[in-house]
């Protein structure tokens, strides 16, 4: 398997008060070009810790982490993050905030004519392009979030990073962002890693779910690979034996092997 | 995973399909509701109020203050009825209208009007309070995003924030060998501790999360400066130059009356050595007027700016 992000022995301890906390232990994990990973498991377990880490947003305490052959040192405009609570800065407008991030990565080599452009295809892309002009006060929370994955997408990263990003939304939105997001992956062809706590959510948009054990010292339980043809539709499979089998796989792992956490929370 | 029923149900392809050019006129029919929503409130607003309940609002919001200056003007009145040191407000008035009826007069450097002497206190104090701004928002900026020269400065500044502008006088005197630049001095010096300190503890409370985002797109320090800091921080910012301005009125009376020459300090000084009392309590008023004149503006500034920056 080609190895396009790899995760290699990696442990992340915190300090805190108390002492010594492990958040994980010994996470390793390959992820493949184009491939959409989906991380699992209960609160608290470090999904996102390991999205943070990837992100370089944190440095892992032990282990390594490469992205296309290179150690991932820092956070950089090819490894995206899209926010669990979308983080748009409310002094800019939509347009603004996705040209932020248009103009760090491209304005060495392009125009503004051209910037302008890649940032109104974005907008267009996540279908907002009549909320360009408003700021993130004025719009609705779903529309927030696609501003947030307009912004990520914009910046053609190699990894899109996604920490909860439809956690915070009613059901029907985050339905429909489900699909907008399976389609533009499958146009872009990113690589996506996504932390979720939504079984559903993982099954229908994953190649990989990659289940956490509960923290603290959590580490990959299970990798449940999903075989389900793509376009995938939310509503044939909602009858597909495979799929049902992929979620009662997932439930079994969370409720079952992993349910002592729910008596303690 | 309550979504399981929910997502299986509610969301076939093709709505999906039909969302982006279906929203635009969707969210524009709202917004058209809404529009006569309020119209309609406004309208029942206006007819639903008789004139005489509106201004009897209106009186209601007026009343106390004005009772409250009667009231003020009535013990003055009598305490002052029987004569003695302390003019009557009636004196005091006709005084004000003899000084305010020729505020520009000059008759050599201690003699000049009250607008002068006004003027000259206020462009001290823009200068002092300038220099603090130009010198302290910047500072405020590095001491709170660098711990370590925080950690370096802030017992300086715990230090010496307490001491009283006017200790730093000598200072001022001894080093620019004259009066008006050590009462500026003096300005700068009060001025500069609130902004610094409400600057650095803006920068220091940014939301991580807009960090983070600066963060993963490597922005530059100047872009993470001008794109997230500073508007982030201008809150915070309004609020120390406010501040400021009010401790800088506040301290250029006293400085003024050390250091002499003309400004407001100074003439309330100059009219004490002439025994005009009235003129005093003129000077008492001018200078809360000023006071709340500078507060005020600062206050309609900072919601401008602030509400610009926040994009409504």
């Amino acid at each position: 398997m080609e190895k396009f992000v790899s995760i290699e022995r990696v442990g992340q301890t915190f300090e805190t008060k108390k002492g010594k906390f492990v958040a994980l232990r010994e996470v390793d994990l390959n992820i493949r070009k184009g491939e959409f990973i989906a991380l699992i498991g209960h609160s608290g377990c470090g999904k996102s810790t390991l999205l943070n880490l990837i992100a370089g947003l944190t440095r892992p305490t032990s282990g390594v982490l490469l992205c296309d052959g290179r150690e991932i040192a820092g956070p950089g405009p090819e490894r995206a993050v899209v926010f669990q609570n979308h983080s748009l800065l409310p002094w800019l407008t939509c347009f603004e905030n996705i040209y932020l991030a248009v103009e760090r990565v491209f304005s060495q080599k392009e125009g503004k004519p051209k910037l302008k452009a890649r940032t109104q295809a974005a907008i267009e892309l996540v279908g907002l392009a009549h909320a360009a002009q408003k700021y993130p006060h004025e719009i609705s929370g779903g529309m927030k979030q696609r501003v947030g994955i307009a912004r990520a997408l914009s910046m053609e990263p190699k990894v899109l990073l996604m920490d909860e990003p439809f956690g915070a939304l009613d059901a029907l939105t985050r339905a429909k962002l489900q699909d907008e997001l399976m389609k533009i992956c499958e146009a872009t062809q990113a690589t996506t890693v996504m932390v979720t706590h939504d079984v559903d959510e993982a099954v229908l948009l994953a190649d990989r779910i990659v289940m956490l054990t509960n923290g603290p010292a959590a580490t990959i339980g299970e990798i449940l690979t999903v075989n389900l043809p793509r376009p995938r539709n939310r509503l044939t499979l909602a009858h597909d034996p495979a799929y049902i089998e992929c979620r009662a796989a997932v439930l079994e792992f969370l409720y079952e092997k992993q349910a002592h956490v729910e008596k303690a929370a | 995973m309550s979504a399981t029923t929910m997502d299986g149900g509610f969301c076939p392809e093709k709505a999906v399909d039909r969302e982006p050019a279906a929203a635009a006129p969707a969210s524009s029919v709202n917004h058209e509701q809404a529009k006569e929503k309020t119209m309609e409130k406004t309208i029942a607003v206006n007819s639903g109020t008789p004139f005489s309940e509106r201004l009897g609002a209106q009186l209601r919001t007026m009343l106390p203050p004005v009772l409250g200056l009667l009231i003020v003007l009535g013990i003055w009145h009598v305490a002052t009825f029987k004569g003695g040191s302390i003019p009557g407000p009636a004196q005091v008035w006709q005084a004000a209208v003899a000084l305010f009826s020729d505020p520009f007069y000059r008759n050599g450097p201690n003699d000049q009007g009250i607008g002068w002497n006004v003027l000259s206190s206020l462009q001290r104090v823009g200068i002092g309070f300038g220099l603090a701004a130009l010198v302290g928002i910047p500072l405020g900026f590095i001491l709170g995003r660098f711990a370590f020269l925080s950690a370096m400065i802030n017992p300086l500044i715990s230090l010496l924030r307490p001491v009283s502008p006017l200790a730093w006088l000598p200072i001022g005197l001894l080093v620019f060998k004259k009066a008006d630049p050590a009462a500026t001095w003096t300005i700068f010096i009060c001025s500069i501790w609130p902004m610094i300190m409400n600057t650095a503890q803006g920068v220091q409370r940014v939301p991580q999360d807009y960090l983070n985002v600066a963060r993963v797109l490597a922005l530059s320090e100047w872009k993470v400066v001008t794109k997230i800091l500073f508007p982030a921080v201008l809150p915070y910012m309004l609020t120390g130059i406010r501040l400021s301005i009010g401790t800088a009125w506040l301290v250029i009376v006293a400085a003024e009356m050390l250091t002499g020459g003309v400004g407001i300090g100074f003439w309330v000084w100059d009219e004490w050595n002439n025994l005009k009392v009235e003129h005093i309590i003129i000077a008492i008023f001018v200078i809360g007027i000023v006071g709340l004149i500078l507060e005020q503006a600062l206050i309609l500034m900072a919601k401008k700016l602030t509400k610009e920056s926040a994009g409504s």
